[in-house]
């Protein structure tokens, strides 16, 4: 027998093998960080003094970010903030595709590669308990950290509260330490072409039943009327947590429903309740009567483009989104895209889901004070209202910005967007029960609707679903 | 220096890229064997409950189903098409130079970036292939909204992105033959058919199988293509094994969890390429006996 030939196959089919383990590598740092222990004290104990703005002058603060007009606004506006501190900001900038996992990698390596990153507030879910964020609290109430003008009370309270967390499952939002500060948000509405509404005499819909019947009669009519290929009502539906997130959860919460029941420390998955199966059979029958086709592999850019292209006669999504193609020149249907709150839960509801992009300092960063500063600049007066009125970081986070009279002649021309962030804002919240596995179930989730859309039975796929997050979440 | 050390010294690079492949190997291994996740950052040894976690959950028989359905259907139609392409460019005419040329022109774009290009074409509004199908009646299918339709998508771009690789594979395997056993199956009247059932097929199944064992392996182990494509979706129709991995152990942030998968994944490969290979000598000999005859 040939011995050295065996051995040969052997040693190639090892080393092939050895390859379908990719992974391995990119989780092989370690079993990273200290458990999230926590020293006794903040490092926000250590600032003393009366406050100063060139404190870290000199220091290098490193930060990670998603592409994002927020984003762009940010960086155009960096070297006031160097001008003001004497520090410096070195960033990389990701797409949203890959920017969560290189997060996610990096914090869980247990090292400092970033001091300060954009986060939302269900990333505080997954990166609070294991102690990778920093707590805020004690860096806001230190007035030699902070300065006076930096105006706490003037971030919407909703907001503030939504990066505020006790680290227990379950427990609301809003107590608990500050682990990111609200930095640009976005809430989920509809956003509408006025020309397809005007020529088919359609009214935007104040329930849901209606807003199922506008986007059927888009889909049916519009290509008549002289809109080429238009569907009714552009919403995500790829299988990602992201998809439950923006229009389906708001209008869930609008229904009154909720992801889950909260016992104590017991989480019972609440979307097989009969109410909830009735209402996800009827979203998943809107999309197929006036959605988009192949709506399995819609994303947000998916969703917008179409609003911006003419071919969705509705958006129900961020208000950003159909922002970005209503300026005037973004797209072919810039000025003819109006904005409305959306239908209203049976009890005239207008709960909404929101994303809040925020800022965080990753807790093992050996400059909290600098980058403490320039958190505190990022999410400022100063720097927001710049970004608002010269750039596009629209849906203000603070109160002063969105009362100001500059913000608003800018967004005047936007028919019903300033009424629609009146109306809404207030009711604007997280909706989703806060608990570290949430990526889990919203990916679940949306991969149960994607087979509710395909025609299986919504009790049946949602039964499975509570059965499984039940054992995970539970 | 010392001729005894030579042999020594020029092992080193081997060594090192051995371990550079061993040590995160065994280090994955090692931690299966803990709860290590984004919230046990402080983890317990829990020995194999991590693989019994997997081997008990639904989730996993769906995705390893679902990962053999795509390795063996890809690998299939790419030898075909790949074999039968291989046998047309074999004749000698500038088109056949030409085509050779273009031919490897899929080989040069990343999976994803194919997958990505393929997912605009495929989309029913906007997408060319129902452009190009609506003359036919066919502009409204929804290629990926279907479970099967999701999985026959994935594998189809798999096949145009790898079919020239396995092409190229047999036809060098084509032009490596002895001609003389053609010239005399040619001298004996035998027609085409017959000499490629009795002559052509048998001598080159070496090399066709050496494309089949790449392809197997690597199709057993793809991600790219599906993720950029359907995510996985819909429903759980295309997640595949290491979109189940990558979801764990990224996503979700359960690492041990999440790298069982990978181990698992591994021992089928293993014991796949172990398999193939073994069947590869013995074809080797067949295809010697063949050419000696």
């Amino acid at each position: 027998m040939d011995t050295h030939a065996h051995d040969r196959r052997r040693f190639l089919a090892l080393s092939a093998a050895v390859a379908a383990a990719p992974l391995l590598t990119a989780c092989g740092a370690g079993f990273g960080g200290d458990g999230g222990a926590k020293g006794d004290g903040s490092a926000a104990d250590d600032v003393t003094g009366s406050f100063d703005w060139r404190r870290e002058k000199g220091t290098t603060v490193k930060a990670l970010l998603n592409k994002h007009p927020y984003t762009d606004a940010l960086i155009a506006d960096l070297k006031s903030f160097t001008e003001k501190t004497g520090i410096k900001v070195e960033y990389d900038v990701f797409p949203e595709d890959n920017y969560f996992d290189k997060l996610t990698v990096d914090l869980s390596s247990g090292r400092a590669s970033y001091d300060v990153f954009m986060l939302g507030a269900y990333m505080v879910w997954q990166y609070g308990p294991p102690g990778w964020l920093e707590d805020l609290g004690p860096w806001m109430r230190n007035s030699s950290a902070t300065e006076a003008d930096w105006d706490q009370a003037d971030f919407f309270p909703n907001l503030l509260q939504a990066d505020q967390w006790s680290l227990e499952a379950g427990a609301p939002l809003g107590q608990g330490g500050q682990y990111a500060l609200p930095w640009g948000w976005e809430t989920n509405v509809v956003a509408y072409n006025t020309e397809v509404f005007g020529k088919l005499g359609l009214k935007p819909a104040e329930t849901f039943d209606e807003l199922r019947e506008i986007a059927g009669t888009i889909k049916r009519k519009a290509p008549g009327a002289g809109f080429d290929g238009m569907y009714g009502i552009a919403v995500r539906g790829s299988r990602s947590w992201a998809t439950i997130h923006p229009g389906f959860m708001t209008m869930y919460a609008r229904n009154g429903l909720k992801d889950f029941t909260v016992d104590g420390e017991k989480l019972t998955p609440a979307m097989n309740t009969p109410e909830a199966i009735a209402f996800t059979e009827n979203w998943a029958g809107m999309v197929k009567q006036g959605g988009p086709p192949s709506w399995t592999s819609y994303t947000w850019y998916q969703c917008s483009s179409d609003l911006g292209a003419k071919k969705a006669g509705m958006l129900f999504d961020a208000d950003t989104a159909a922002y970005f193609q209503a300026v005037e020149g973004a797209s072919p249907a810039s000025g003819k895209i109006a904005f409305h709150p959306g239908p209203k839960g049976p009890d005239g509801s207008l709960a909404t889901n929101m994303w809040i992009w925020s800022l965080g300092m990753n807790a093992k960063s050996k400059k909290k004070s600098a980058s403490w500063l320039f958190l505190q600049w990022a999410t400022g007066k100063e720097h927001l209202r710049r970004s608002a009125i010269t750039h596009n970081h629209i849906d203000p986070v603070r109160k002063s910005i969105a009362e100001d009279g500059a913000y608003k002649d800018k967004m005047k021309g936007l028919p019903g967007f300033i009424e629609t962030f009146e109306t809404v804002v207030d009711q604007t919240k997280i909706q989703f029960t806060p608990q570290a596995q949430f990526f889990d179930a919203t990916t679940s989730w949306a991969a149960a609707l994607q087979e509710i859309y395909g025609g299986q039975s919504a009790k049946s796929v949602l039964n499975g679903l509570a059965g499984d997050l039940a054992d995970k979440v539970g | 220096m010392r001729p005894a050390l030579r042999p020594y010294v020029l092992i080193v690079p081997a060594l090192l890229l051995t371990c550079g492949i061993l040590y995160p190997f065994g280090l994955g291994l090692y931690y299966t064997l803990f709860d290590f996740s984004a919230s046990e950052p402080q983890p317990d040894m829990v020995r194999f409950e991590n693989y019994e976690a997997v081997f008990t959950q639904e989730a996993f028989w769906n995705s390893a189903w679902v990962t053999v359905l795509y390795a063996v259907g890809a690998a299939a139609v790419e030898t075909v098409l790949g074999v039968a392409v291989a046998l047309l460019l074999h004749r000698s005419t500038i088109l056949g130079r030409i085509l050779e040329k273009i031919l490897i022109l899929p080989l040069m774009i990343a999976p994803v970036i194919a997958a990505i290009i393929w997912k605009l074409m495929l989309q029913p509004s906007v997408g060319v292939v129902n452009y190009l199908l609506r003359p036919f009646g066919l502009g409204g299918v929804q290629w990926t909204d279907t479970p099967t339709g999701a999985l026959l998508s994935s594998i189809a771009v798999d096949v145009w992105v790898y079919t020239p690789f396995v092409a190229i594979l047999a036809l060098a395997g084509l032009r490596s033959l002895p001609t003389s056993p053609f010239e005399a199956a040619a001298v004996d009247g035998a027609g085409w058919w017959y000499t490629f059932r009795r002559l052509t097929l048998p001598m080159l199944w070496p090399y066709v199988l050496v494309a089949v064992i790449f392809r197997f392996m690597d199709s057993l182990k793809v991600f790219d293509i599906i993720y950029a494509l359907t995510e996985g979706g819909p429903g759980d129709s295309t997640v595949v094994l290491q979109i189940r991995a990558y979801l764990e152990a990224i996503r979700f942030q359960r690492y041990s969890f999440g790298i069982s998968y990978t181990i698992v994944l591994w021992a089928v490969v293993y014991l796949a390429a172990m398999v193939l290979v073994r069947h590869l000598g013995k074809i080797q000999r067949r295809a010697a006996e063949v050419t000696t005859k």
